[in-house]
């Protein structure tokens, strides 16, 4: 028998049909959706009088475009308010569970999903949002789909997709100390290029993706299209299965026990070969914040901007208003934002509270925290992590997708750089002129807490 | 004869109605000659294609006022002169753009503001997937060439702004007018049936709908459907 890898194993098991020297059906098992990229495909089916064939595998929220101050209230954009009426319109009219805004189960659509044990091992799931990647954290081949694909699976349940080739990122060793799952994807990312992954599926392995907690390795998988990849995965194991059970929509009882029999089956076989390989370790690896107007921008916070002869790069380096060869370390920073679907779930609170504690937020610096969902907000309230952030002077808002793309009232003003524990730090993301730094939600508090970067491994070690 | 070929002859027959978004026809898309735009910045991403506070529409129609919009337009709202959609010397409907083309978000709204504005072909020498997978299914067609290729092209156009791009799809090359210069390129043979034809995927989808129900009930055991009874319907 041929040696599979883990996303052969679950891609195969979803392949409905073959399109001789095409490509092949894959059947989706969930379908996620938000307020942003559903309108038009609902639209679309409609149009075309196509019933929304399995309304009971898509599970709704609203994220991208909520407010996250006084949710309670009316929306005051019109487009805004509209654009989620139609999500509530569309769900309702066609059966489909939405968690709208205020429901104890909304947030963002990658922080939801596996909260709620909606995500598991094996599955497949697609929502139209490139960050959809997260969810292979469960070893589940998950990918960010157009509104015409989003259309398609409302018709059928399946996409017609080519087979991505298999690429194989491996750390292994023992993180230092103050490096966070963040940090170790901005680095993979620094070092391999913003399309290093197109066209292919990867697959983190090795011991230091092994040792993260869900979270971590939500973060790791999220970022996966930052390098160009459609998706990463990370192989099941007792960690996933701990994090699976007894989530509100798991597997129960025997049924969990044999979905977990299954699951263990899935790990990509010894001797599999993958189309392309990277090795890294964990040692080299230190806390990192980008410098530019992509992910690949990345250095450790203790080096300096590279010096490249290029136009894209100089172009870049001009937007952000920063120097060849400059450090980036005592650059006074007046915004920072803990949040977005890379780094929203508790464990990212735990360690800005763990840092904040006792601690005062510098005078210059608005520090947004955002929540990746209401449960989340529940958590750090519950756990006491709101009076620690209130007490440093932080705000905790509502959650939603907020400053990451700003496209709520959550903009950063222009010309202004904020160090963001969110995923793009393209031009004009987060507002119109606004510059932003990518980092770890530990290099994101010590930021707000110095009004400057600063090297945070020295105050840890 | 391919199942691809064999359907889309089949419903060929049938004149069955195959449309894009909105009441648009899918256009079918055989050869192009057009002059071209050169957009010589690497890694464009769709938030610059398309900032994320014009996606609050809930159809798919006007978003090419919006394309490039922090590019195109100063603060004010003036307009910006430097770039290049606002240089008159450079008109068409084809762009040629750095590598990586599309990197990002997966807004299918980037697709629609491009095509909206006017553009059929988007040259790069990379691309990114979603983006990609998003212009073919509203018949914009992303060409890749070589980098060295697209160095020819962008020195040309950029030079010559009256040189025309040749575009030939059933023989899927590319060619500067009035030059030697011209490439191949690959595309998926069933993407290129479809926007031969002007066809998209659902009308295929729905016609696997059997061969789909037989796959559901022959794969309960590696799927997990949501446990219905215990979910939350409407608001608490």
């Amino acid at each position: 028998m041929s040696k599979k890898t883990l996303f052969d194993k679950v891609w195969d098991a979803h392949v409905v049909d073959t399109i001789d020297n095409g490509p092949q059906v894959l059947y989706i098992d969930k379908h996620l959706i938000h307020e942003v990229t559903s309108p038009q495909a609902f639209n679309e089916l409609e149009r075309r009088n196509i019933p929304i064939f399995r309304p009971d595998q898509i599970v709704a929220t609203a994220d991208h475009n909520t407010p996250t101050k006084n949710q309670h209230l009316p929306i005051k954009d019109e487009n805004s308010r509209k654009q989620l009426e139609q999500l509530s319109i569309n769900c309702k009219k066609n059966n489909i569970t939405l968690y709208e805004l205020g429901h104890k189960y909304n947030g963002i659509v990658h922080v939801m999903a596996p909260e709620l044990g909606i995500t598991q091992p094996g599955m497949t799931i697609v929502c139209g949002d490139s960050h959809t990647s997260t969810h292979g954290a469960f070893g589940t081949i998950a990918f960010g789909i157009g509104t015409s694909q989003v259309a398609q699976v409302f018709a059928s349940q399946c996409l017609l997709l080519t087979k991505p080739k298999s690429l194989r990122v491996s750390v292994n060793g023992k993180l230092k100390n103050g490096v966070l799952p963040k940090d170790v994807i901005l680095y993979i990312i620094s070092k391999l290029g913003t399309n290093a992954g197109t066209g292919y599926f990867c697959e983190y392995a090795g011991d230091v993706f092994e040792n993260m907690s869900m979270e971590g390795r939500m973060t790791v998988c999220n970022m996966s299209i930052e390098m160009g990849a459609r998706g990463g995965m990370i192989a099941p194991d007792e960690t996933t299965f701990e994090y699976v059970k007894n989530r509100e929509f798991a597997p129960k009882d025997d049924a969990f026990e044999q979905k977990v029999a299954y699951w263990k089956t899935l790990s990509t076989d010894e001797g599999a070969s993958f189309d392309k390989e990277y090795f890294f370790d964990a040692e080299d690896i230190e806390p990192m914040v980008t410098y530019g107007t992509n992910p690949g921008m990345g250095i450790k916070v203790t080096e300096n901007i590279p010096s490249l002869e290029d136009d894209s790069f100089e172009k870049s380096l001009k937007y952000m208003n920063f120097e060849k060869g400059e450090s980036l370390i005592d650059k006074p920073i007046n915004y920072v934002f803990i949040g977005s679907c890379t780094n929203s779930r508790i464990e990212d609170f735990r360690v800005a509270a763990n840092y904040i504690k006792g601690k005062q937020k510098a005078d210059n610096v608005t520090a947004w925290l955002v929540p990746g969902s209401k449960q989340v907000e529940t958590q750090i309230i519950e756990e006491g992590l709101k009076t620690i952030f209130d007490d440093a002077g932080f705000e905790l808002r509502q959650p939603g997708c907020s400053a990451c793309l700003a496209m709520n009232d959550d903009k950063i003003p222009q010309g202004e750089y904020c160090v963001s524990t969110s995923n793009r730090n393209f031009e004009g993301r987060q507002g119109q002129g606004a510059r932003t730094i990518l980092a770890s939600p530990l290099v994101a508090a010590a930021t707000a807490v110095e009004g400057k970067i600063v090297d945070v491994t020295k105050q840890l070690n | 004869m391919n199942k691809v070929s064999t359907f889309l002859n089949q419903n060929k027959n049938k004149q069955l109605k195959v449309t894009r978004f909105c009441g648009h026809k899918m256009e079918k898309f055989k050869k192009l000659r057009s002059t071209a735009i050169p957009l010589t910045i690497e890694n464009v991403d769709t938030d610059q294609i398309i900032p994320a506070r014009f996606l609050k529409a809930t159809d798919r129609n006007g978003f090419g006022d919006n394309v490039f919009r922090d590019w195109r337009f100063n603060k004010d709202n003036s307009k910006n002169e430097d770039f290049v959609l606002n240089n008159p010397k450079y008109s068409g409907s084809i762009l040629v753009a750095g590598d990586n083309f599309g990197c990002g978000s997966s807004r299918e709204h980037a697709a629609w503001a491009l095509s909206d504005y006017g553009f059929k072909v988007i040259v790069s020498s990379f691309f990114a997937d979603i983006f990609k997978g998003n212009a073919l299914n509203n018949g914009l067609l992303p060409i890749q060439v070589s980098p060295d290729f697209l160095s020819v092209i962008l020195d040309e156009i950029t030079k010559h702004p009256e040189t025309k791009l040749e575009v030939d799809l059933e023989n899927q090359t590319i060619s500067v007018e009035g030059t030697s210069f011209n490439s191949s390129f690959d595309i998926d043979v069933y993407k290129k049936t479809c926007l031969i034809n002007g066809y998209d995927d659902i009308d295929y989808l729905l016609s696997k709908k059997n061969d789909i129900e037989r796959f559901e009930n022959a794969s309960k055991k590696t799927i997990t459907k949501l446990n219905q009874d215990s979910l939350f319907f409407g608001n608490e």
